[in-house]
């Protein structure tokens, strides 16, 4: 995998992965142009299209597009379930997981899927062993109970389809 | 779940990143973040040394920012401290800092390394995991030069956790590929091939792709993993559901670990080994097995994670191109697929059809398909489904199909997208000049290229079709028929006019005795064109004009008085002036043998690799035209002087050894008169036409 972009139907970008070592101004470029292209789809397109000499992988779950660039020799159905369990943890960490808690969670976005993913390939597929090693990870935390409660309206929760 | 902080909240963190979005516009948010940032700044530089949670939620913040899209040129140095606390999350937030803002200064990057040297000596899994995915992130060439060494050590050792070894395994693929001249092969490489037998599975996910990389540049010193990886696919393939535990997914065992066993199988040719041959087989022959048996459950994710396994092994097949039985299995599914209710799958049946259509065993097989894609083509609502039908039909195109399907394309591209124009319009020239066994359909086409795509047709595709129509006798008055025709059309494109141009400038004659395409009809119906080109184009007129004079003297004088009119004379632009000047001068001196001489027939061009075929690669690729067809182009070209009996060493480079020639300082004018006459004719016919930008000062001198 190159680069891995999560963003909104307002095309912003919640998340960004770069596998492939780009400057800041090719990363903005690239994002700006691949956001227009994907947010032009119609829904009942293909989940894959032909972009520069990549191809690329997306799917939308509720208000929020993942999208993969892979290579051509990369296999497309194989990458639209990276997608999918990586879905699936963040739904799992965050229980029943939505756009805000990614954007109020960023960090922990990026640390889980660095669990499952790194350098483009998926290191651990197992939900349970990625999962166990994240909750290790918050176990360590210096544990500061600041508990607060902000009521966040309506929002859609996106993993749907999580079995 | 309410969107609250997990863990250890960093309240401040939320807050902001709250009345950033509540900002209600750019100039707002603008304001805020650098009220922040001031804020940041003075707190990194202020007396009080920052506890470790304080400067995790600034470098946090930092962080934030940074992702927004906004520029952050500090906080470096803070997120490099982060990086010896003890504490687990100040040392994530540093590190997710330093691999998103990767900073080059030499002092920063002999921190961080060192950092790193610590978390990996630590013997702390943990630590070690964040180490290795930071060097996996980042992958520069400082890391690599300090750590290429020690991660395969690492990777092979004994006593190594098994969640960093999957770490490091991809941490040194990362390593590899941005950095292979500091990886060097040692005793550790024949250990980790071992590694596919681990009784870890994510072990071994993370290994194969190590592994994979790692064949592709040292084949032989990888290629124990041939009978390994069968070994270990042959075992997920006939596993139950329940053996596999959680590696299982919806049903289907291993999926992902399946698919790069399949790629890393598809490094080498097939295994020489009997028996691992024959396992490999039975394994391909259980895969396209499963396909056909009912599915066991409804959701998509289940049939993703199947047909993922079984496009890979297709694509193995095709790799192997040895077996015919599982290459007409392997085509029959993807026949089924491409009818398929899901347009994913009829995407990538179509995608994967063009590969199968290369192989002889499977070509025919292909081509019972026609009529499904011809259809695809027409119906598809998903543009890239339509393009992948396109190139099938490309792909699948012999001799026993190419009218049709050059015509489907054809009329494919009077409403296609603009994006994939000119790639089609170069498939169809490709396509029309290697399947012609009659070249007036070849000329059709060309022409109806021009007039259906005129502004996608490049210089590589009507440059062909001239010189095609040159070599061949048997197509020249067709051509100048056609061509004739096709620029009565009130609003015709300036390649047809470029085109029409050049061939009625050399074979206006075969039409003249008609009167409805008379010289001056013919002149005319240019003309009326004229002023509507471009500069390129009125070069190329005005020798088509030159050339009228000579093969028909009764247009002389009517062409003379348009060369002589100051729009032509006095234009602004050096090469049409010049043209129209010499021209001029050419005509009026020169005598009717001369003018015949100068202005002879073009000779036939010589065999050479066809341009076009050049461009499409160069358009897509290298994968996209195979080897076969770029020797076939040079084979092709050969065809070119089919028609003619004309051999003649006709030199392409004629312009250059004509100026040599015509050099002033060489020769007196009056010898060069003499020479001109005695050289064969067509070494010495001016071929302007081809020389768009040729110095003609010494050409100007004879006819002072």
């Amino acid at each position: 995998m190159q680069f891995m972009l999560l963003f909104s139907r307002q095309g912003k970008l919640r998340l960004q992965k770069w596998y492939v070592p780009l400057s800041d101004k090719e990363k903005k470029k690239i994002t700006r142009e691949l956001v227009q292209t994907v947010l032009a789809r119609k829904p009942k397109m293909c989940s894959f299209l032909e972009w520069r000499d990549l191809k690329i992988v997306y799917k939308r779950y509720a208000s929020l597009y993942f999208c993969c660039a892979i290579e051509d020799q990369d296999n497309e159905l194989i990458t639209l379930e990276i997608i999918h369990r990586y879905v699936e943890l963040l739904d799992k960490y965050f229980g029943s997981v939505c756009e805000l808690d990614i954007i109020f969670n960023f960090e922990k976005a990026y640390f889980i899927l660095d669990e499952f993913l790194l350098g483009g390939e998926a290191q651990e597929t197992s939900k349970k062993n990625v999962l166990k090693a994240i909750e290790q990870a918050d176990l360590l935390q210096e544990v500061r109970r600041l508990c607060f409660l902000k009521a966040f309206r309506g929002q859609k929760h996106f993993a749907v389809q999580v079995s | 779940m309410p969107a609250v902080s997990k863990g250890d909240g960093m309240r401040g963190l939320a807050v902001f990143i709250s009345d950033i979005r509540n900002c209600k516009s750019k100039e707002a948010e603008i304001k805020r973040i650098n009220k922040e940032l001031a804020n940041i700044r003075s707190k990194f530089k202020g007396d009080k040394a920052l506890d470790g949670y304080s400067k995790k939620k600034y470098v946090c913040k930092l962080l934030f920012i940074f992702l927004l899209g906004h520029d952050i040129d500090f906080g470096h140095m803070e997120a490099v401290n982060l990086l010896s606390s003890n504490k687990y999350t100040e040392k994530q937030i540093g590190y997710l800092f330093i691999s998103v803002l990767v900073n080059s200064n030499s002092e920063l990057i002999r921190l961080i390394n060192n950092a790193i040297k610590n978390d990996l000596s630590s013997r702390n899994p943990t630590f070690m995991c964040l180490a290795l995915h930071c060097i996996a992130n980042v992958g520069s060439r400082e890391m690599a030069e300090a750590f290429a060494g020690e991660i395969p050590r690492i990777l092979v050792a004994g006593d190594t956790m098994d969640s960093v070894k999957q770490s490091a395994a991809l941490c040194l693929l990362r390593l590899y590929k941005t950095s292979p001249d500091l990886v060097l092969m040692g005793e550790w490489t024949s250990r980790v091939v071992h590694l596919l037998n681990d009784q870890h599975m994510g072990v071994v996910t993370a290994a194969i792709s190590l592994i994979t990389c790692l064949s592709q540049k040292n084949p032989d010193e990888f290629k124990t993993c041939v009978s390994l990886a069968v070994s270990r696919l042959s075992r997920i393939v006939s596993s139950a559901s329940t053996d596999l535990q959680d590696y299982t997914y919806y049903f289907v065992p291993a999926p992902w670990l399946s698919c790069k066993l399949l790629r890393l199988l598809q490094c080498y040719p097939p295994p020489e080994d009997g028996a691992v041959k024959g396992r490999l087989v039975e394994c391909l022959e259980t895969i396209l097995n499963k396909a056909q048996e009912p599915p066991k459950s409804k959701k998509v994710q289940h049939s993703n994670a199947k047909n993922a396994i079984l496009f890979e092994a297709i694509s193995l097949i095709i790799h192997y191109d040895s077996e015919p039985n599982l290459l007409v299995r392997a085509c029959n599914q993807l026949g089924q697929f491409l009818q398929h209710r899901e347009t994913n799958l009829r995407y990538l049946a179509l995608e994967s059809m063009c590969t199968l259509a290369s192989s002889e065993f499977s070509h025919e097989a292909v081509k019972t398909h026609i009529e499904t894609v011809i259809n695809a083509l027409k119906t598809e609502r998903d543009v890239s489904v339509r393009q992948r039908a396109a190139d099938l039909l490309y792909a699948m195109c012999d001799r026993s199909n190419a009218k049709q399907i050059v015509a489907e394309m054809l009329s494919y591209l009077e409403t296609a997208d603009y994006s994939i124009r000119e790639e089609m319009v170069l498939k169809v020239a490709i396509l029309a000049e290697k399947y012609a066994v009659d070249y007036s359909w070849y000329v059709d086409t060309i022409l109806n290229l021009i007039r259906i795509a005129g502004d996608y047709v490049s210089e590589e595709v009507w440059y062909r079709v001239i010189q095609i129509v040159i070599n061949r006798d048997d197509v020249q008055g067709y051509a100048a028929k056609t061509v004739f025709e096709a620029l009565q059309a009130p609003a015709c494109h300036e390649n047809m006019v470029k085109v029409g141009g050049y061939i009625l400038g050399e074979f206006g004659n075969l039409i003249a005795g008609d009167p409805r395409s008379s010289p001056l009809v013919q002149f005319n119906l240019l003309h009326s064109k004229f002023h509507l080109c471009s500069v390129p184009t009125r070069a190329l007129l005005l020798s088509a004009y030159i050339k009228f004079i000579n093969l028909f003297p009764e247009t002389k004088s009517t062409i003379q008085e348009v060369l002589r009119s100051d729009s032509q004379i006095r234009n602004s632009d050096v090469e049409l002036q010049q043209r129209a000047v010499e021209y001029l001068k050419l005509s009026s001196i020169a005598s009717t043998d001369v003018l015949a001489t100068v202005l002879e027939e073009m000779p036939p061009f010589p065999e050479r690799e066809s341009s076009i075929l050049a461009k499409l690669k160069k358009k897509k690729g290298p994968g996209a035209v195979s080897v076969n067809e770029l020797e076939e182009g040079k084979r092709e070209g050969g065809e070119l002087n089919g028609g003619g009996e004309r051999g003649g060493d006709s030199s392409r480079s004629g312009a250059l050894s004509l100026l040599s020639l015509l050099s002033p300082s060489q020769h007196p004018p009056s010898s060069q008169c003499l020479m001109l006459h005695s050289r064969a004719p067509r070494m010495v016919a001016l071929r302007r036409s081809h020389c768009s930008s040729v110095d003609l000062h010494g050409f100007t001198c004879l006819f002072e």
